[in-house]
């Protein structure tokens, strides 16, 4: 409908783009006669998402002819956008930001450097760049889930955590359960994924191929290595991530620190 | 007023006490001179948040077997002060002596397993009463036989109560499952902030009851934060009354309900 008034495929996209928003806009006015508040924070994002989308095309324009090396640099930046971006939830933990840049920097950064080494994705910029985004975005997601699920486990077992530190236990044996709790929690949408793959959604890279023409059963396996490569970023990612935040969340006198503020407020109310 | 001044004039000397440099003080002092029986001392402990002060400048000791009340106003800084000697929180400044040395030279592990604290609620973990109770002695490698289960249990009257799982137990049921852990790592010093505030009166009577006997068949040295001066008065031999996180008084249980009594 829309090539019909718009010729030009520049000015046709921006009319889609324009056309999703609005759609995205509606459904965000609705949620708010719900009584659900997010017009403004949706259309800053849209915003946002759109500026940004559009600086990464043409930075990619610019990146996809040239040399490998750069893709490394623009992965990087990728990455310490990531890392900012999930520190923003869990502001609260101490040095979070320190817990997602070694998280993503190392579990996407492995996981990539070992998928190009071992040749499983091409190393040419026109496909690393989009895969290995695709890579630090789970890694940021998992990043994210994981500090979030793990604040809220030891916000609500802040007695347990202290009555074990009480009884001479150290950190690492008290924060256990609640480490493996913000694991499981933030590999539950990869293994989804995993699960539903085909079934219940075609994922972009296959959807992608497929729009551009590629053979639909190498798209489906191309994507199955996507997948299983986002999973296993997500799992060492994950196991980085609280890995560092439990030493975050106690002193070196194994006090829980991990807002501790907040709980001295609630005691002198007490 | 002049129950005001006696009483500041009380807040001077008990401040000396502490510090163990008044001629008049009578329990707190002679406790202070009497060396190699004090378990624990406190010295200008201090602890302040974000420019708030929890804690100021609080210097006791408590000697070998003695029971010390700590009392005074909600938020005076009661179970602040309890955490500082469990060092579940850091002092600002000063420190406490544990059998004449320093905690900061122990491990903070080592210094918990001999200074044992008993939570406002029990705070146990999922599993059999009787996991809950080799919880502590695990941590630093020692397994508690069935026998010491079964004596600790006696002690708090949970005769057969090793392979009850937790979740099934009543506020006082758990609160005694509380003890008996803390129990279990054989401490030094205990450590009561306010063990019975969450339980209802029976159960509050009961526990209280059971405290005073193990307290005293173990000869144990022991702090009680309570908000029940009765219960201080019934369980302590001295107290100290704190406000504003400041030590205000430093005597026998009797001299500081009744100071707490007259203050304004």
């Amino acid at each position: 409908m829309l090539k019909r008034f718009v010729p030009d495929p520049i000015t046709l996209r921006a009319a889609q783009a324009v056309g999703a928003a609005i759609f995205a806009l509606i459904v965000a006015y609705l949620a708010r006669r719900a009584g659900i508040r997010l017009l403004s924070e949706a259309a800053v994002a849209l915003v946002r998402g759109i500026s940004q989308i559009i600086v990464v095309g043409l930075l990619l324009t610019l990146v996809l002819g040239s040399a490998q090396w750069l893709s490394a640099f623009v992965l990087l930046g990728m990455m310490l956008g990531g890392a900012l971006i999930a520190a923003q939830r869990t502001k609260d933990i101490p040095g979070v930001l320190q817990v997602t840049m070694g998280s993503i920097l190392l579990g996407a950064g492995l996981v990539i450097g070992g998928m190009v080494g071992l040749r499983v994705i091409d190393s040419a910029p026109a496909t690393l760049i989009p895969v290995g985004s695709i890579v630090i975005a789970n890694a940021m997601n998992t990043t994210a889930l994981a500090l979030d699920r793990f604040r809220a486990e030891v916000e609500a077992h802040t007695g347990q955590i202290e009555a074990g530190l009480a009884l001479g236990a150290a950190p690492t044996a008290v924060v256990a359960p609640y480490v493996l709790a913000a694991v499981q929690a933030s590999l539950i949408p990869s293994i989804n994924n995993l699960r539903s793959l085909g079934i219940v959604w075609i994922p972009g890279v296959m959807a992608g191929m497929v729009l551009a023409g590629s053979d639909p059963i190498l798209a489906a396996i191309y994507q199955f290595v996507v997948v299983a490569v986002l999973f296993a970023t997500a799992g060492t990612t994950s196991l980085l991530c609280t890995l560092f935040v439990r030493r975050r969340a106690f002193s070196s006198a194994d006090q829980l620190t991990l807002r501790m503020v907040k709980h001295e407020e609630v005691r002198e109310r007490d | 007023m002049g129950k005001q001044a006696d009483l500041e004039r009380e807040t001077m000397t008990a401040n000396d006490r502490a510090e163990g440099t008044s001629s008049r003080d009578v329990p707190a002092r002679s406790a202070a001179n009497s060396g190699g029986d004090t378990a624990l001392e406190t010295r200008n402990l201090s602890r302040e948040v974000m420019g708030k002060v929890l804690v100021n400048d609080i210097s006791v000791q408590v000697q070998q077997g003695e029971i010390l009340a700590v009392v005074g106003p909600s938020g005076a800084g009661k179970s602040s002060f309890l955490r500082l000697i469990n060092r579940l929180d850091e002092p600002t400044s000063g420190t406490v002596y544990l059998a004449g040395q320093d905690y900061k030279e122990l491990g903070s592990r080592e210094l918990r397993r001999r200074v044992g604290m008993v939570m406002q609620s029990a705070y146990l973990f999922p599993g059999t009463v009787a996991e809950n109770l080799c919880y502590g002695p695990r941590q630093h490698g020692e397994e508690l036989p069935a026998s010491e289960i079964d004596n600790l249990l006696e002690q708090v009257g949970l005769e057969g109560f090793a392979h009850r799982d937790v979740s099934h137990l009543s506020g006082g049921e758990a609160q005694r499952v509380s003890l008996a852990r803390t129990l279990a790592n054989k401490p030094e010093v205990l450590l009561l902030d306010e063990p019975t505030s969450a339980l209802d009166d029976r159960a509050e009577r009961e526990i209280e009851a059971l405290l005073t006997r193990v307290l005293r068949d173990r000869h144990l040295t022991a702090l009680i934060v309570t908000h029940d001066t009765a219960q201080a008065e019934r369980i302590a031999s001295r107290a100290i009354l704190i406000d504003a996180g400041r030590l205000i008084l430093n005597d026998t249980v009797q001299e500081v309900l009744h100071a707490e009594a007259v203050r304004p």
